[in-house]
């Protein structure tokens, strides 16, 4: 177990340092891409954009280009916007990360325990209205379009219920920082977290279900039963065990492209400033710097996440663990 | 019936299995009786499909399907065990009444430990600490035959051979001392040498534990080697039963017939072709009203239209309505030399 546990981390860095590398190259040594005359505006001087050039280190050789941008990424942390001058990067995502990950690990833990309980629930009473009364509800939080449940929730909480007993504890939108003021963070966040979880439970506890009804025609469950277990613990015990592989993947997956600035429609619609929603802004201005710093910080994440989720599998399934 | 001084532990009366389907009620199960005494090892065998299988699991309470009706009276030690409500039933279930199941490569759960395994049937059944329960587990596969039964119990089952698997799961069986023990097919996924070692864990098992086993296989040879009693089944049905020296020397239902003719012979000459039983089993949608075999049966005449009952004649129960002398020459016929008799 130890030792793949730090293979995984070995290969987990070697992948984190050729994406870093692929990134730069799509970025900065793709023809037609030059970032000298990006960074030095619109109608600048030939002279100018060779100045620039000097200045950022950008007339040396390709691999001399790389390290300078991971030393400015990563160690000195002094990497400038183009569009900004000025406006250091590292800072700001560094402000922006807490946001997105509170965002995203409040909902992940709702959307967990709800996605088990759904996907457990459903499969213990199989084909009973329970389980397609489950099912409906989970088919329709999967079709309701993030943004738009947003946009509703906060019209009822923040303008039409708003001095209802209901909802008068919503604060207004935007984030509290956790060590601030812990409660405020939670007020904050709780909408939020339900409005992105909603997705994730429907598809987690579809999924699920799935995939338990499938482990208890295993013949493993016939002999888990035949040893006098009630059917709860065939089922959480024996089925639940097995089923949770696609569970985890899932999540590993998800985890990491909502940490990474997937959540940006979420974040957006509630006012949080997190990565997703600085990304889109360093799209639309085409910020090469502050793009290729938050897709490195991305895939980052859905690296981590992705080595995490094996790391779990060797947990749940000791059959993986000698591959 | 033989062996009446002894008290009888499983009464299955009338069993009948059916399954709601699409295309109306099938009866899996049709009208199973049968006795078993303490400390006898009864067979029972027939193709894939007969029932045989169903017939325990029914006895299990482990059918599960929520389509399938179960009829009749199973009675355990005097209890009747259908209708038994489920906490009931647990108890029983893998404590008096444990079941080995035909596949040892997918019976054990993947991702636990085989001692883990074990130890959580004990602590079902018996109010065991962790530790004991671990220990009393750890002695199972000891008394099974695995060896070094401590780091074993360590092992999960991908890390271990079928045969010791197999093992593993005769020692989960045998955890909680069953007084009746039901094996379905234990030998069948299994090489030769090892299937020699699991019957003789069987039989050691009614000589030190003084339980009582049903053994289901298709496979006639385990059968002289092991069984007190057999039962042969066909289409749901008991077709003939009798004790294992009377059935081998003298089958008297055409399907045993055919079945004992289908052994290559081990002594005299080698024949060409093995004989075999023509046409295929009835589909469970169409069981002919009467014999079910008379479709498949060279010896059959218009009275076979009619269901033959399961009648006995000096403990030797047949449902054919041959005659002693058609019988006598049917066996002549396909039967060259008596297959051994134990």
């Amino acid at each position: 177990m130890f030792s793949f546990v730090v293979r995984r981390i070995l290969h987990m860095l070697l992948v984190l340092v050729g994406i870093s590398a692929m990134v730069f190259l799509i970025f900065f040594a793709t023809p037609g891409a030059d970032p000298a005359a990006r960074i030095a505006g619109r109608n600048a001087t030939p002279d100018t954009v060779a100045a620039v050039r000097k200045e950022f280190g950008l007339d040396k050789p390709l691999p001399v280009q790389y390290v300078l941008m991971m030393d400015h990424l990563l160690v000195t942390r002094d990497l400038t916007s183009f569009v900004n001058r000025g406006e250091k990067i590292v800072p700001e995502i560094e402000e922006a990360a807490p946001v997105t990950l509170s965002l995203v690990l409040g909902a992940a833990v709702i959307w967990v325990v709800f996605g088990v309980l759904v996907g457990v629930i459903a499969a213990a009473f199989k084909d009973t209205v329970i389980d397609r009364g489950l099912m409906v509800a989970g088919l329709i939080g999967v079709s309701i379009p993030v943004f738009w449940l947003g946009e509703v929730v906060n019209l009822l909480t923040q303008s039409r219920l708003h001095d209802t007993f209901l909802f008068s504890w919503v604060p207004a939108l935007g984030y509290v920082p956790l060590r601030a003021n812990p409660l405020g963070w939670f007020a904050a966040l709780v909408l939020p977290w339900i409005t992105l979880a909603v997705l994730y439970i429907g598809i987690y506890g579809r999924v699920l279900r799935a995939n338990l009804i499938e482990a208890l025609n295993e013949d493993y469950i016939r002999t888990a039963r035949a040893k006098g277990l009630s059917d709860w613990q065939v089922l959480t015990r024996h089925a639940l065990r097995c089923s949770l592989i696609s569970f985890v993947t899932m999540f590993g997956l998800d985890f990491g492209a909502l940490v990474g600035g997937g959540a940006l429609l979420t974040e957006v619609v509630f006012g949080l400033q997190g990565v997703g929603a600085l990304t889109y802004r360093a799209l639309e201005d085409l910020d090469l710097p502050m793009i290729m710093a938050t897709v490195i910080y991305a895939s980052f994440f859905v690296v981590v996440s992705n080595a995490s989720v094996d790391i779990l599998y060797a947990a749940i399934d000791p059959r993986v663990r000698e591959r | 019936m033989s062996g009446e001084a002894k008290a009888s532990i499983l009464e299955v009366r009338d069993l009948t299995v059916s399954f709601r389907t699409e295309r109306g009620l099938v009866r899996a199960v049709d009208g199973v009786s049968l006795t078993l005494n303490e400390r006898e090892i009864l067979s029972v065998v027939g193709e894939s499909g007969s029932g045989k299988t169903l017939t325990v699991l029914s006895v299990m309470g482990l059918v599960h399907s929520p389509n399938a009706i179960v009829e009749g009276s199973i009675r355990f030690r005097g209890r009747e065990l259908i209708g038994l409500p489920d906490r009931e039933m647990r108890r029983i279930r893998g404590g008096a009444i444990a079941m080995i199941f035909q596949n040892p490569m997918t019976a054990l759960t993947p991702v636990y430990t085989i001692g883990h395994q074990i130890a959580e049937q004990v602590r079902a059944h018996r109010r065991f600490s962790r530790r004991a329960a671990w220990a009393h587990a750890v002695a199972l596969l000891a008394s099974v035959g695995i060896p070094n039964p401590s780091g074993a119990a360590h092992r999960f089952p991908h890390e271990l051979s079928g045969g010791m698997r197999q093992r593993g799961v005769i020692a989960m069986a045998l955890s909680c001392d069953p007084a009746l023990l039901l094996a379905d097919e234990p030998t069948t996924a299994l090489d030769v040498t090892v299937q020699a070692q699991i019957l003789d864990l069987i039989r050691k098992l009614r000589s030190e534990f003084g339980s009582s086993v049903i053994l289901i296989t298709h496979n006639m040879g385990v059968v002289a080697e092991i069984a007190d009693r057999v039962a042969v089944m066909y289409a749901g049905r008991i077709v003939e039963r009798a004790e294992t020296r009377a059935l081998f020397r003298e089958p008297r239902h055409p399907y045993t017939l055919g079945l004992l003719g289908s052994i290559p012979p081990l002594e005299g000459e080698r024949p060409r072709r093995l004989p075999a039983i023509p046409g295929v089993p009835p589909s469970p949608f169409a069981i002919p009203a009467g014999c079910p075999f008379a479709p498949r049966c060279r010896w059959s005449q218009a009275a076979c239209a009619a269901r033959p009952p399961l009648l006995a004649e000096e403990g030797h129960e047949t449902a054919c309505i041959l005659s002693p002398e058609a019988r006598a020459a049917a066996r002549s016929e396909l039967l060259a030399a008596p297959v051994g008799a134990t």
